[in-house]
C-alpha cells in the first residue's frame, strides 16, 4: 500500500495533505480577507466602498479632522492611560499577594478574581450601568477628565485581574533562593523586594500593562452602557458611525485603532519572552 | 504586609465590580415604581416574566440554538485547523499559532463591521455573485441581478459568531492533540484502522478534554454576545444580550433586565461548573 505513495508522506504526516492545507489556507482566507479589505478600503478614493477608484489618505483625514471622533479618541487614550497605571498596580499586589502568602480561602479568593474575566460582558455592562446611575449617580455633569472616571474604574475593574494572571505566571519562575541570599546578604524586605523580585518581575508587569492598556482601548461593551452623551469612547463613537453607514471615514478610523492594537501587543509579547528579545 | 497587598485589590473588586452585580441581582427581584425609582420586594415577577412571557422565552430558546449551532460550526471548523498546526513543525507552527492568535487582538466592533462590509446588499458577497451572474449572461435571460439579502437574520448572526469565536476554539484543541501520544494513532492503523476510524474512535475522544473546553469557551461569550446581533441581525435575529440592552437603555425596565442578565449568568456558572465537573471526573488529563 505504501508503494503507491510518496515516499515523504507517512500515515501520520497529516500536514502535507493537500486537501487538509487547502482547507485550513481557506479558513485563514476567511477569517482575514473581511479585516484586510477594511483596511485597504480605507484607502480608497470613493465614497461607495466597494469598487477601488484610486489610493488616498483623505478618509485619514477627515477622520483626523473630524470633532467629535477626536475627542472620543482623546477620551480614550486618557482612560486607557489612568486604567493601565492603576490596574497595572492593583494587579501586580494581588500578585504578589496570591505568590507570596497561603491564607484561608485563598482559591476562593482566586476565584472571585477571575470573576471579571469570566462574567458575560453585557452582564458587567449593565451592572456598571446600574451601580453609576442609581447609586453614586453619573459623574456626568463633572469638567474633563473627572466625567471619564466611571467608565475609567470600570475598565480597571475588568483589566487588573488580567494583570494579576500575567505577572504571577511571570513570579511562578522566580528562583525563592534569590530572595533567601539576599536577606543572608543583610538586605531588608523592602531591599529584596525592589533589588531582587521587582527586576525579576518587572517584564510581566510591562506586559501587564500593555494588555491592559488594550483591553481598555479596545472595550466597547462595558463603555457602552457606562458612556454618557458627552464622554464617548473611541469604540463607541465608531460604534455610533457604522449603525448610520459604511463610509471608508470609518474604515480609516478602524484601521488606526487596530494598528494601536496591534503594535502595543507586538510590544508585549516580546516583554514576555525577554530571553527571545535579548537574542534579537 | 499581607494586608497591604490584599487592601486595594479585594476594595476594588468589592465596590466596582461586586457591588454593581449585588446590585443588579437585588434589582432582578424588585419592581419599578416610578421612571426612576425601583423597590425591592423579593418579588419573583421579573424572572417569571422572562422564561413565561412567549416572546421572550422563544428569545431565549433562539439564543441558545444560535450559539449551540455556532458553537458547533466552529468546532468543524477549528478541528482540521489546531489538528494541523500541531502537525506542523518549526517557523510554520509558530507562523500559524500568531496567525489564529492575532484576530484576538483586533477589536470585536472592527471585525463585525468588517464582516457587515462583506454581507451587506452592496458588499463584497453580492458583487462577487453579480459579476459571476453577469459574466455566464444570465442577466439577459432572468432580468437584472437581485441581490441577496444576506443581513439581518439568523444566517448573518450565526456567521458572525463563527467568525469571531472561531479563533477561541483552535488553541484549546490546538493544546489537547498536541499533547495526543501520536503513538496511538501508529497503533490503530497498524492495527488496520482506517484513517476515517481512527479519527472518530482514538483522535476524537482522546481530545475531548480540549473539545468540551473549546465548546465551552465559546458558547458562554457567544449567549452573552451583543454587539454581533446587534449590527448583524437587526430587529429580526435578537439574542438575550438585546433584549437586556433594551430594558437598561430604552426601555428603562431594570428589575427586567436585571433577571434576564442574572439568568445568563446563572448559565455562564453552570457551564463553569460543567467544565469543572468534566474536567475533575478525567484527572490526568487536565483541560
Amino acid at each position: 500500500m505504501g508503494v503507491f505513495k510518496r515516499a515523504s508522506q507517512g500515515p501520520l504526516d497529516y500536514h502535507r495533505r493537500l486537501w487538509l492545507r487547502l482547507y485550513v489556507g481557506l479558513t485563514f482566507l476567511a477569517i482575514y480577507a473581511p479585516i484586510i479589505t477594511l483596511i485597504i478600503f480605507s484607502f480608497n478614493d470613493s465614497r461607495r466602498n466597494i469598487v477601488w477608484r484610486g489610493f488616498t489618505t483623505k478618509y485619514y483625514w477627515k477622520a483626523w479632522n473630524n470633532d467629535s471622533l477626536f475627542e472620543a479618541f482623546v477620551n480614550s487614550l486618557t482612560i486607557a492611560s489612568v486604567s493601565t497605571i492603576v490596574s497595572t498596580i492593583l494587579g501586580t499586589m494581588v500578585a504578589l499577594l496570591l505568590w507570596r502568602f497561603r491564607f484561608p480561602l485563598k482559591s476562593a479568593y482566586e476565584g472571585l478574581m477571575a470573576l471579571p474575566i469570566v462574567v458575560p460582558e453585557i452582564c458587567m455592562g449593565v451592572a456598571m450601568l446600574a451601580f453609576f446611575s442609581r447609586v453614586t449617580g453619573f459623574p456626568t455633569g463633572w469638567i474633563w477628565p473627572f466625567n471619564l472616571s466611571a467608565i475609567t474604574a470600570a475598565h480597571i475593574a475588568f483589566s487588573f485581574p488580567f494583570v494579576a494572571i500575567v505577572v504571577r505566571s511571570r513570579l511562578a519562575g522566580f528562583n525563592r533562593e534569590l530572595e533567601e541570599a539576599s536577606k543572608d546578604l543583610g538586605a531588608s524586605e523592602w531591599q529584596t523586594f525592589w533589588k531582587v523580585i521587582f527586576p525579576f518581575m518587572k517584564p510581566g508587569v510591562i506586559a501587564g500593562a500593555l494588555l491592559a492598556f488594550t483591553l481598555s482601548l479596545d472595550d466597547f461593551v462595558v463603555t457602552f452602557f457606562t458612556s454618557g452623551p458627552d464622554t464617548l469612547t473611541f469604540p463607541v463613537k465608531v460604534y455610533s458611525m457604522v449603525r448610520f453607514s459604511v463610509t471608508p471615514e470609518v474604515n480609516a478610523a478602524s484601521t488606526v485603532l487596530v494598528a494601536i492594537t496591534i503594535i502595543v501587543t507586538i510590544i508585549a509579547m516580546r516583554f514576555q519572552s525577554p530571553e527571545k528579545m535579548a537574542r534579537g | 504586609m499581607f494586608w497591604f497587598l490584599a487592601a486595594p485589590g479585594t476594595f476594588w473588586l468589592v465596590v466596582f465590580f461586586l457591588a454593581p452585580l449585588a446590585i443588579v441581582w437585588a434589582l432582578s427581584f424588585g419592581e419599578q415604581t416610578s421612571l426612576v425609582d425601583t423597590e425591592i420586594t423579593g418579588t419573583l415577577e421579573n424572572y417569571v416574566r422572562a422564561v413565561g412571557t412567549p416572546v421572550y422565552l422563544q428569545i431565549i430558546w433562539k439564543s441558545l440554538w444560535i450559539s449551540a449551532i455556532a458553537t458547533f460550526l466552529c468546532l468543524v471548523v477549528a478541528y482540521p485547523v489546531a489538528f494541523l498546526i500541531s502537525f506542523v513543525r518549526g517557523r510554520w507552527k509558530m507562523l500559524l499559532l500568531v496567525a489564529v492568535i492575532l484576530p484576538f487582538w483586533i477589536n470585536l466592533l472592527i471585525r463585525t463591521y468588517a464582516l457587515l462590509a462583506v454581507f451587506r446588499t452592496r458588499g463584497f458577497v453580492n458583487f462577487g455573485f453579480e459579476w459571476i451572474y453577469n459574466t455566464l449572461w444570465l442577466d439577459t435571460i432572468f432580468g437584472r441581478f437581485q441581490p441577496l439579502e444576506l443581513l439581518y437574520n439568523n444566517f448573518s448572526v450565526t456567521a458572525g459568531l463563527v467568525y469571531v469565536f472561531m479563533p477561541f476554539m483552535v488553541l484549546p484543541l490546538y493544546a489537547s492533540i498536541e499533547r495526543l501520544d501520536k503513538s496511538y494513532l501508529e497503533a490503530s492503523l497498524d492495527l488496520g484502522a482506517s484513517q476515517t476510524r481512527t479519527f472518530f474512535r482514538i483522535t476524537v475522544p482522546l481530545t475531548m478534554p480540549g473539545i468540551v473546553s473549546g465548546i465551552i469557551l465559546v458558547f458562554i461569550p457567544m449567549l452573552g454576545a451583543f454587539l454581533i446581533p446587534d449590527l448583524l441581525g437587526g430587529t429580526n435575529a435578537q439574542m438575550i444580550g438585546n433584549v437586556i440592552e433594551r430594558q437598561f437603555k430604552a426601555a428603562n425596565d431594570y428589575p427586567f433586565g436585571a433577571a434576564l442578565s442574572f439568568l445568563l449568568m446563572y448559565a455562564t456558572f453552570g457551564a463553569l461548573a460543567l467544565r469543572a465537573f468534566m474536567a475533575g471526573r478525567k484527572s490526568g488529563m487536565e483541560i
